[in-house]
This record gives structure tokens, sequence and C-alpha cells, in this order.
């Protein structure tokens, strides 16, 4: 049954692609969202092709700015960041569920980034990879960490990683008992959360070995020992966890923090129908599969950790029982403006001594 | 007629070189500007005025950084100066021939690699689990790791070591044109090597070591790799701030009216220094 499903897909799409003109699809997306071989057997079905733009939330959304949103068709920013760059920005255009094949995705996922997407009525996010960040911890080297605060602890000094950006933030507030998430609506609610936050990690200073600022950074500074426990994302952890099995990703206590990386359109995307083609392609089970066992994490796709590999699922239900999904805090949309807060919160921290 | 055409010539071979301040160094200035005297009020709503260099003034993590910036490029200048002179003085004066091109050579190569890779060299070196620090304790002077990465010591390093091409390359420039009859004829007339450095090598040299501070100084002022990398959590850096206001912040007004701040200082700094050494920026950077 679903064999016929899915060939009869790729039947469909390789009859668009005799009648739909061969497009460039500029993406705009995260390292290990689009391999090779992805990219290759797309190429293959639809005539499109595929240029790759690796990138972050941050520099998606500057780049995209830069150009009024023009320069890619495609990008996959996080959930929470689109509605407040569509309202300050206006880089991005709506979906046009009409070419989404909505069957793909996994209905709660769809309809919870529909909602977080949402800006003036129209819909401009689909959901795709989901992860968390949380801890990384060598637990023959520093066993006792099982919380973001506990990295300020004296038993792990100077071996301490984390990256001075808000989940940073967002964490150590959980792990105080405050709710950041809740005062997200309220400025001064939410100033008065960050003061105490930046009290804290202005403290925990001297603890930090350095503060990391990409992915394969954390990792060298824990596979050398140099750091043994650090604020980091899930796959981190578990890639980590395949060359050294004392390093793991640990679900803090306070909650680890969730996030949807998406799909949208750039406002003065060209490639429309390459873009749509593809987001109808990555998001079979087989290719979404794939996509998990590069990348790391797993997709919005019906059936998409079918086909992932034994080792990876071992290592993501070594870290999450049922408690810890239940309790992921999961990034509600970012209202415009709350990011020069914590800018300036962060600002003062780098800068303390 | 030919007056024209010798006019035209002129001007054709003059386009290149106004396309390209015009098109690359004024017009984005000017968009720069604008950009950094808009205020934002609200969500794509701005309105003009001097806020934003309003907040630098207003805001003491802001000019600390512009005066830290400022003040460890000027002590990374004087090191390099200090470092590239005598390596310069014997490269001119004290080599021949193959030896002299050799030299020159080897002062060259580390550049032929990118910046960045430099700097990953000294991060290899410098990092606890690194190569210094495993000699150190191989050699049994040391009893831990010890960690030389991540402070200021070692953005002085990097900023000294990617910069010092820049210094002695000038500097054996004019020492070069240093006639030696002249430190001979010094020596006949009972001067001492201290005399005769202070009052001739030196005198000749000054438009090289000039020439040489100034290129120094806006390469360490507009770093950004080597003090990110090497400073890790202590890595403030007035670069950096731009970076994040216009990458993380999203608040290209106030990056923007920190490059026009940054262009400013430098000019300045130049300025008083070309006054207090008493050379003209022409004679300086005129001459070969």
């Amino acid at each position: 049954m679903k064999y016929s499903l899915v060939s009869s897909f790729v039947v469909a799409s390789l009859f668009t692609a005799h009648t739909a003109q061969a497009e460039t699809l500029r993406l705009l997306t995260w390292g290990g969202y689009a391999p090779e071989e992805v990219i290759a057997k797309f190429e293959a079905e639809t005539g499109h092709t595929v240029e790759v733009t690796t990138s972050n939330n941050e520099e998606m959304i500057a780049k995209l700015r830069a150009t009024n949103g023009g320069g890619f068709d495609l990008a996959q920013p996080s959930q929470d960041r689109i509605t407040s760059a569509q309202e300050e920005f206006g880089i991005y255009k709506p979906i046009d569920m009409s070419r989404v094949n909505a069957d793909l995705f996994i209905p709660s996922m769809l309809s919870a980034t529909a909602g977080n997407t949402t800006f003036d009525g129209d819909v401009y996010g689909l959901p795709h990879v989901w992860g968390t960040s949380g801890l990384v911890v060598n637990t023959a080297m520093a066993g006792d960490v099982q919380d973001y605060t506990d990295l300020c602890d004296a038993s792990v000094a100077g071996k301490v990683s984390y990256r001075l950006k808000r989940p940073t933030l967002i964490g150590f507030a959980y792990s105080m008992g405050l709710d950041p998430f809740a005062a997200y609506g309220d400025a001064d609610a939410y100033q008065g959360i960050l003061d105490q936050v930046e009290a804290k990690l202005t403290e925990c200073k001297p603890n930090v070995k350095t503060y990391w600022g990409g992915g394969d950074e954390i990792k060298n500074l824990l596979r050398s020992g140099e750091v043994v426990a650090s604020m980091a994302w899930d796959t981190g952890g578990w890639q980590l966890n395949a060359d050294n099995p004392d390093i793991t990703f640990v679900a803090p206590e306070a909650g680890a923090l969730g996030w949807i990386d998406t799909f949208v359109l750039p406002a003065r995307g060209r490639a429309d129908d390459a873009a749509y083609d593809w987001i109808n392609f990555v998001m079979q089970p087989e290719i979404a599969a794939m996509i998990t066992n590069t990348a790391g994490n797993f997709t919005a796709a019906v059936d998409g950790d079918a086909g992932v590999s034994a080792d990876l699922k071992a290592r993501y239900q070594g870290s999450f029982d049922q408690d810890a999904i239940d309790n992921i805090k999961w990034y509600p949309p970012v209202p415009a403006g709350l990011e020069a807060l914590e800018g300036a919160t962060l600002d003062r921290i780098n800068a303390a001594n | 007629m030919g007056s024209d055409r010798s006019r035209l010539g002129f001007y054709l071979l003059l386009a290149p070189i106004l396309l390209w301040l015009v098109v690359l160094i004024i017009l984005p200035h000017i968009g720069l500007f604008l950009v950094s005297i808009s205020e934002k009020i609200g969500p794509r709503e701005y309105e003009t005025g001097f806020d934003n260099y309003a907040a630098f003034f207003t805001e003491p993590l802001y000019w600390r950084t512009f005066a830290r910036t400022a003040i460890m490029s000027i002590m990374a200048t004087a090191l390099t100066l200090i470092l590239g002179f005598p390596i310069a003085y014997y490269i001119a004066k004290l080599t021949r021939g193959r030896t002299k091109t050799t030299l020159f050579l080897m002062c060259m190569i580390p550049f032929w690699v990118s910046e960045l890779v430099r700097t990953f060299g000294w991060m290899i070196l410098l990092r606890e689990t690194g190569v210094i620090s495993n000699v150190l304790q191989y050699l049994g002077l040391v009893n831990g790791p010890v960690e030389m990465l991540y402070n200021d010591a070692a953005i002085m390093v990097g900023l000294v070591y990617t910069s010092i091409l820049f210094m002695v390359v000038p500097l054996v420039t004019t020492l070069d044109s240093l006639d030696d009859s002249l430190i001979e004829a010094g020596y006949d007339l009972g001067g001492t090597s201290t005399s005769i450095m202070r009052e001739i090598v030196i005198p000749h040299a000054m438009p090289g070591i000039v020439s040489g501070c100034i290129v120094v100084f806006m390469l360490s002022l507009g770093n950004y790799l080597t003090p990110i990398l090497l400073g890790g959590k202590d890595s403030l850096w007035f670069t950096g701030m731009i970076y994040t206001q216009f990458i993380t912040r999203f608040n290209w007004e106030l990056g923007s009216a920190f490059g026009f701040l940054l262009l400013a200082l430098s000019s300045l700094v130049v300025f008083l220094g070309l006054k207090f050494s008493g050379q003209s920026l022409s004679e300086t950077m005129g001459r070969p």
C-alpha cells in the first residue's frame, strides 16, 4: 500500500517535471538539511537544479533583509523567528497550501507551525526538521550536571562552554524557576527576567572556558576534553556519543528547548515551482529518513522515522524518556522588539569581567 | 583637436579608478550614513535623527569597547614596530644577494595562506590540548595542561603575527635606500651605534616607520577574525560589535553608526600619529 502510494507520487512528480519548466532552486538552509544524495535524486526526478547555501537563523534573516527577500527561492528559519521578521522587514511571501501535499506532514505539527507562523491572516511556514537544545555532558567527568545552572558549579570550573545567544538566556531562566515564554508579551516582566539571568550569567562567567560560536567548535572542545559540560543541540551530543560513549546529550531538568525549522518562501524568490517541488519531495518518508540520518534530527514527515538508523533511535531514546519529552519547552513566536532587549543583556554579559 | 584627444584619453584612464571610488566606496558610505541617521520607532517605522550616535555615548559598554579596541591596536602597532625594525634592519643592511631574497621570502611565506588558517594555526599551538601545552608537560616544566588561549595576550600575539609583514616591507624599502656610506661616515666622525641609530638611521626610516604603523594600526583596528577566535569569552572588539548589531540584533541603524565612528576613530588616530611624528601623508604614502 505504502509502496504504491510512493510510486504513484514518483510518477506524478516525474509527470510534473515534464510539464513544468526546469528551474534553479536557490536553497538557504542549515548544514545537513540538503544532503548530496537527496539533491541528486531530486535533480534526476524533477529536472530542477539546486544551489545550497548553509547558514543559521540570524544570518538567514540578515541575508534576506539585505535584498528585501531576494536572492533565494526557499529558506529554512526556525518557526519562532518568522512572524517578527515578516512584521519588521516583509521578507517572506505566504505559503499556497493548495500546492503543498499536506498528507506528507504530521498533522499536529503542520497545524502548530501554521498557527505560530500566521501573520495578518496568512500562513508563512511549513514544519520540516525539529529538535531540541539542552546539555551535552561528558558523563565520566561531569556526571552531576543535570540542569543549565549546574554549569556554574565549582566542580566544572573552567571546563564549561555555552553560546552567548538567546537560547542560553531562556534555558537559564527556566532553570532558575522563571518562565520567560509566559513573559514574552510583557516587555517589563521580560526585562525583569533578563536582569536576573544577566546577574547569574555574569557570576557564572569565570566558570566558562569560552563562548562557542559554531557546532564544529563545540564538538571539538568536547571531543578534546577541554570542555566537559556545555549547552548544545541534541544532534551534536549524539554525534559525539558515536565516537565517545561517555559524552551524550542530557535533557535538562528544567526542560530541553524545542525548535522546529521550517520552509518559508522569500518574498522575491523566482523559482516557486521548484520550491514547492522540493518541499513535496523531501517530505516523502524515505527522503525524510535520509535527511534525518545526515542531519541527526527528526522531521515532520509522516513515517519519516521508519527508515532512520537504529543507532540514532537508540541515542534519542537514551536522552529522552516520556517525561523529558513532555517537558520540552517549545519556542513560541518571538514578538518584534524583544531581541533588542536580549541583545543589550548579552552585550553586558560579554563585557562583564 | 590633439588636446581634446589627449583629454579623452585622460578621462578614459581615470574612469576605472573613479568608478571604483564612486561605486564601491562613496555610494555605500552615503547609504550607510543614511541608515545610521534613521531611528527605529516601531516595526517598519523610522525617523531621521542622531539617536544611534547618542546611544553610543550614553551606553558605557559601547565606548569602553571602542577605547579598548583603539588602545590594544596602538599597543599591537608599537609591538609590531619593535619586533619588525630589527628584522627589517637585518634584511636591508646586514645581508646581501641570495640570503636577502631568502629572508625576505621567509617573511612572506606565512602570508600565502589565508588569515583564517594562520589564526587556526595559533589556536592549535596555544590551546589547552595544544602543541605548546604538551611540550611544556613533556619537558616537566608544568604539571598539568595550561590554557594559553582566550585572553588578551593571545589576541596580541595574533594581531602582531598577522600584521608584521606590513611593517617589515616598508621598513626594508626605506632602509634599503639609506646609503651605507652615511653610516660609515657616522662612525668615522666618532658616533656610537646608539647615536648613529638615533641621528641617521631612524630619521631616514621615518617615512617607512610611519607608513608601516598606519597600515598595521588600520589592520588591527579593523580585524575581526583574530580577536574573536583567539580572544574567546574576553574577545570584546569593536568590529565584533558591528557584526553583532548587523547580524544577530537586526539593528542596522546602530551598526551603521558604529561603522562611521570606527572610520572617524581610525582617521583621527592616523592624523594624530602624523602630527606627532612630523610627517605628511603624501610623503609617507607617496614615497616608494
